[in-house]
C-alpha cells in the first residue's frame, strides 16, 4: 500500500519521535510509506474555534498534498476527526471526498486494515493508564462510548495485547475528558488544568507507570498538569509502545 | 418472592464526604467586556472554594454512575433513544396539527387553553388569572419555562406571592438566587449553605446543617402556604395530544399539592412538550428519570386531564422564541430536549464551574445551545465553555447532537464578528499562514522548533496562559519535518 503520513503541526513541533515511530510501525508492515513535505496543519484549531471558514486555502492545501494515495494514516484522533467529519470550507468535490474517506487514524489503521496480528511482538513491562481521547471514543469509534449500552470492544486494548509484560492498569473515570479541548486549555485555562490535574492524580493513585495515548494533544497537557504538582508517571504515544521505541 | 429494593432519587446515592463546609458559597458570573457573561471568570471563583467545588462534582459524578447503571439494566437502551428521538422529530414535522389536537381534547376535558407568544404575554396571561381568581399568592411546582419568563419577578410587581415548594427551588428562592440545574435547583450549594439560608429567613438553628432537620422545616413552614394559597402552578414533562393529558413528574409530590390542593390550577408549558399519544410515554418515562437522576421512575408522574371538583385549569401554551428556533435547521432538534439534566451532570465543565457560572436559565451543553437564541450578546461566550467531548450527546436520551451544535454555534457567532477582535485577527493570520508551507516553514525555523508560530498561538496563547497551571513540553533537537529532510525518512 502506499501511504500518506500526515503529521500533526504539535507533534511534529513538539514530539517527532511519535511521527518517526508512526513512520516505523507503517514501513516494518511492508507499506510504502510518503510523508509529503508541504503539509502544515488540518485546521482543526480555526475550525473548533468557530473560523472553519478562513480555512479552505488550508483544506485545498491538505487534499492537495494528500491525494493519490491509497491510505493517509495520522497518529492524532482529534485531526482525523476534523478531516473527516468536519472539513468543509471547501466544496464537496469529488477528490475531496477521497482525500477524506481515505484518512485514518493509526490505530484504527493498524486494527482494521491491517490487523492486530500483524504487528511485531515487543516488550515493554510497565504498569500502564490507557487514556483513550474523547476523539478516539466518542468520533473515531476505538472502543463504544462509554455512555451508551454497546457490546464492548477495544482496538486500542486488542494492539496493547501484542506487547509483552505491559499490564493495563485501570484507574478511576478513565472516560472523563483531561480537559485540554484544544484552545480550551487557553480560553478556560483554570477549568481546563483543574480537569487535567483530577486525571493525573486518578492516574498516580492507581499506581501507573506509564500514560499511553492515540493523541499526543491530550498527552501534552496530562504531562504538563502532572509536572507542575510533581507526579512521576510518565506519558507515551501508543505508536512508540507498539514499535518498541519507547525506550 | 425475592424482594426488589427499588432506587429513587436520593436512596443509594453514595454519601459523598464534605457538603458542612465554612467557605462562602460562590456566587454568579459578571458580565466582562462586550457585555457577555464571563464563564471563565466565574469558573475559577468556583474552583477557588474547594469544598464546593469538590462536593458539586463528586455529587453529579455519583448520579451519573447511577443513569449508567440504570441505563446497563435495559437491554433496549440504545432502542429507546433512538425511537424517543423519531417522536419528538415527528412532534416537530407536524408541530401545528398536533397543538390543535390537544387544544381541542384539553378543552373537551374542561380546561381553559392560553396561548402565549413570548414571556410577556405568559407573565400577562397569568397574571390576568390570578387577579380574576382574586388569589395573593401562588403556590408552584419547579417550572424552567417560568423561569425562562421571568415570572416571579413580574409576579411580584402585580402585587402576588409567588411560593416554590420544591425544596431546591425553594432554597433557590428563598436565597434569591437563580436555580443552577434544570432538576436540582441548588445542587451548587452545601448543606451548611441551605442551614444559612434557612436560619436567615426561616428562623431554624445556624449551627444544625442536618438536612432532615432542614427538610422538615421547609415544610412546616411551606404546608400552611399551600392550604391558604388560592391558586396553583405547574410546569408540564409532557402534553399528551390525543387525551389533553398534562404529565407531571416529580420526586416530592409537590406538584400534586400545587395542582390540587388550591380551587384554580395553571399549567405553563412550552409547545414542544407534546407528545402524540399516551403510549409514547412509555418511551419518555422510562428514559427521564434514569437520565436525570439515574432512579428508574420518579416518586410521582402525575396526570392532570381536568380541573379538581369546583375548580378551574388552565393550560398556558408559550412560544418564546420556540418557533424562530423551529424554523432554524441547524438548531431546531434542541426542541426535543426533555429538560433531565443529563448533560449537565457528565459535562466536565459543568461539573468544575457551577451553574450559576453560566448567568443564565440554562447552564450546561443544553444552556450553551439554548442561551444564545434567548440573547446573543450576554450569551455569546457560552458556546466556548466546552472541550467538545461529546460526553453530553452520548447521554442524550433524545440523542441531541449537543457538543455539534456547540460547534455550530461557534461558527455562527464568529461569523457575526462576536468573538474578541485579537482571536479573530489571529485566528485568520493562522489561517493564512498555514495555507502557504514555505512561509510556514520559514516561520517555524525563525521561533524554533519549540515554539513554531501555530502551537505558539493555540497553546500559549498571550501572558502564556498555558504555563500557568502546567510545564511546558520541552523542546525537541529537531521537528519531524527536519529529521525527514535530513534522513529522507530512512530508519537507523
Amino acid at each position: 500500500m502506499r501511504i500518506g503520513l500526515f503529521i500533526p503541526c504539535f507533534i511534529d513541533a513538539f514530539h517527532p519521535e511519535v511521527g518517526v515511530a508512526t513512520l516505523a510501525l507503517l514501513q516494518g508492515l511492508g507499506h510504502e510509506v510518503v510523508y509529503p513535505r508541504d503539509q502544515t496543519c488540518c485546521g482543526q484549531p480555526m475550525g473548533n474555534a468557530g473560523f472553519d471558514a478562513a480555512c479552505a486555502a488550508v483544506e485545498r492545501l491538505f487534499v492537495r498534498n494528500f491525494t493519490g494515495f491509497d491510505a493517509i494514516v495520522c497518529p492524532s484522533a482529534s485531526c482525523v476527526n476534523h478531516v473527516r467529519n468536519k472539513f468543509d470550507a471547501i466544496a464537496d468535490a469529488p477528490e475531496v471526498r477521497a482525500v477524506r474517506a481515505a484518512t485514518y487514524e493509526l490505530v484504527e489503521f493498524l486494527h482494521d486494515v491491517a490487523g492486530p496480528e500483524a504487528l511485531p511482538r515487543v516488550r515493554f513491562a510497565h504498569r500502564v493508564g490507557l487514556h483513550n481521547s474523547c476523539s478516539a471514543l466518542r468520533a473515531i469509534g476505538h472502543e463504544p462510548a462509554p455512555e451508551t449500552h454497546v457490546p464492548f470492544f477495544s482496538k486500542p486494548r486488542a494492539l496493547l495485547a501484542r506487547v509483552d509484560g505491559l499490564e493495563i492498569v485501570p484507574y478511576e473515570r478513565e472516560d472523563e475528558c483531561c480537559g485540554f479541548g484544544g484552545t480550551y486549555a487557553v480560553t478556560e485555562e483554570a477549568i481546563s488544568v483543574a480537569m487535567g490535574r483530577d486525571k493525573v492524580e486518578r492516574q498516580a493513585r492507581a499506581g501507573v507507570d506509564y500514560v499511553v495515548s492515540a493523541d499526543t494533544s491530550c498527552l501534552m497537557h496530562q504531562q504538563g498538569c502532572a509536572e507542575r504538582i510533581g507526579l512521576r508517571h510518565r506519558f507515551l504515544h501508543i505508536a512508540q509502545v507498539l514499535a518498541g521505541m519507547a525506550a | 418472592m425475592k424482594r426488589v429494593r427499588i432506587d429513587h432519587a436520593e436512596a443509594r446515592s453514595r454519601p459523598i464526604p464534605g457538603g458542612d463546609g465554612r467557605e462562602a458559597q460562590p456566587r454568579g458570573p459578571e458580565i466582562g467586556k462586550r457585555g457577555a457573561v464571563d464563564h471563565a471568570e466565574a469558573g475559577r471563583r468556583f474552583l477557588a472554594a474547594p469544598e464546593h467545588a469538590a462536593f458539586h462534582d463528586r455529587r453529579l459524578w455519583d448520579i451519573r454512575e447511577k443513569r449508567d447503571r440504570e441505563m446497563r439494566g435495559i437491554d433496549e437502551w440504545e432502542a429507546l433513544r433512538t425511537l424517543a428521538s423519531d417522536i419528538k422529530a415527528h412532534v416537530l414535522d407536524t408541530l401545528d396539527t398536533h397543538l390543535a389536537a390537544f387544544e381541542r381534547a384539553a378543552t373537551a376535558n374542561g380546561v381553559q387553553v392560553h396561548w402565549a407568544r413570548d414571556a410577556a404575554e405568559h407573565n400577562r396571561i397569568v397574571g390576568a388569572i390570578l387577579e380574576a381568581a382574586g388569589a395573593r399568592s401562588v403556590v408552584k411546582s419547579k417550572s424552567m419555562l417560568t423561569e425562562e419568563c421571568g415570572f416571579r419577578d413580574a409576579m411580584d410587581a402585580r402585587g402576588i406571592a409567588v411560593i416554590e415548594t420544591d425544596l431546591g427551588e425553594r432554597i433557590q428562592q428563598l436565597d434569591g438566587e437563580d436555580p443552577s440545574h434544570v432538576v436540582m435547583p441548588a445542587v451548587h450549594k452545601l448543606r451548611s449553605d441551605v442551614a444559612a439560608v434557612f436560619a436567615r429567613t426561616l428562623g431554624t438553628d445556624p449551627d444544625n446543617h442536618d438536612p432532615a432537620y432542614l427538610a422538615e422545616a421547609q415544610r412546616q413552614a411551606n404546608r400552611p402556604l399551600i392550604l391558604e394559597a388560592q391558586a396553583g402552578m405547574t410546569g408540564a414533562n409532557f402534553l399528551v395530544a390525543e387525551t389533553g393529558a398534562v404529565v407531571v413528574c416529580t420526586n416530592e409530590g409537590n406538584a400534586d399539592l400545587s395542582a390540587r390542593v388550591p380551587p384554580v390550577h395553571i399549567v405553563s408549558a412550552g409547545i414542544e412538550k407534546i407528545v402524540p399519544r399516551t403510549a409514547d410515554l412509555g418511551v419518555f418515562v422510562r428514559l427521564l428519570s434514569r437520565s436525570a437522576l439515574g432512579s428508574p421512575i420518579t416518586q410521582y408522574t402525575s396526570h392532570f386531564r381536568g380541573p379538581r371538583p369546583g375548580g378551574t385549569m388552565h393550560v398556558v401554551l408559550v412560544d418564546n422564541g420556540r418557533t424562530a428556533r423551529l424554523a432554524e435547521p441547524g438548531f431546531r432538534e434542541a426542541l426535543k430536549c426533555i429538560r433531565c439534566g443529563a448533560c449537565m451532570n457528565t459535562c466536565p465543565v459543568y461539573r468544575r464551574s457551577g451553574g450559576l457560572s453560566y448567568g443564565a436559565t440554562y447552564s450546561g451543553p443544553i444552556g450553551l445551545v439554548l442561551d444564545p437564541s434567548l440573547d446573543r450578546t450576554r450569551y455569546a461566550t457560552l458556546p466556548f465553555a466546552s472541550t467538545l467531548n461529546g460526553s453530553c450527546s452520548a447521554v442524550c436520551p433524545v440523542r441531541i447532537d449537543l457538543h455539534g451544535q456547540i460547534g455550530r454555534w461557534r461558527r455562527v457567532l464568529a461569523g457575526e464578528g462576536r468573538t474578541s477582535p485579537g482571536k479573530r485577527a489571529a485566528m485568520k493570520a493562522a489561517a493564512a499562514l498555514l495555507a502557504r508551507p514555505a512561509a510556514y516553514r520559514r516561520a517555524v525555523s525563525a521561533f524554533g522548533a519549540a515554539l513554531p508560530h501555530l502551537p505558539r498561538f493555540a497553546l500559549y496563547g498571550p501572558h502564556n496562559i498555558w504555563g500557568r497551571g502546567r510545564e511546558l513540553p520541552a523542546p525537541p533537537r529537531e521537528t519531524f519535518h527536519a529529521w525527514y529532510a535530513r534522513t529522507g525518512g530512512r530508519l537507523p
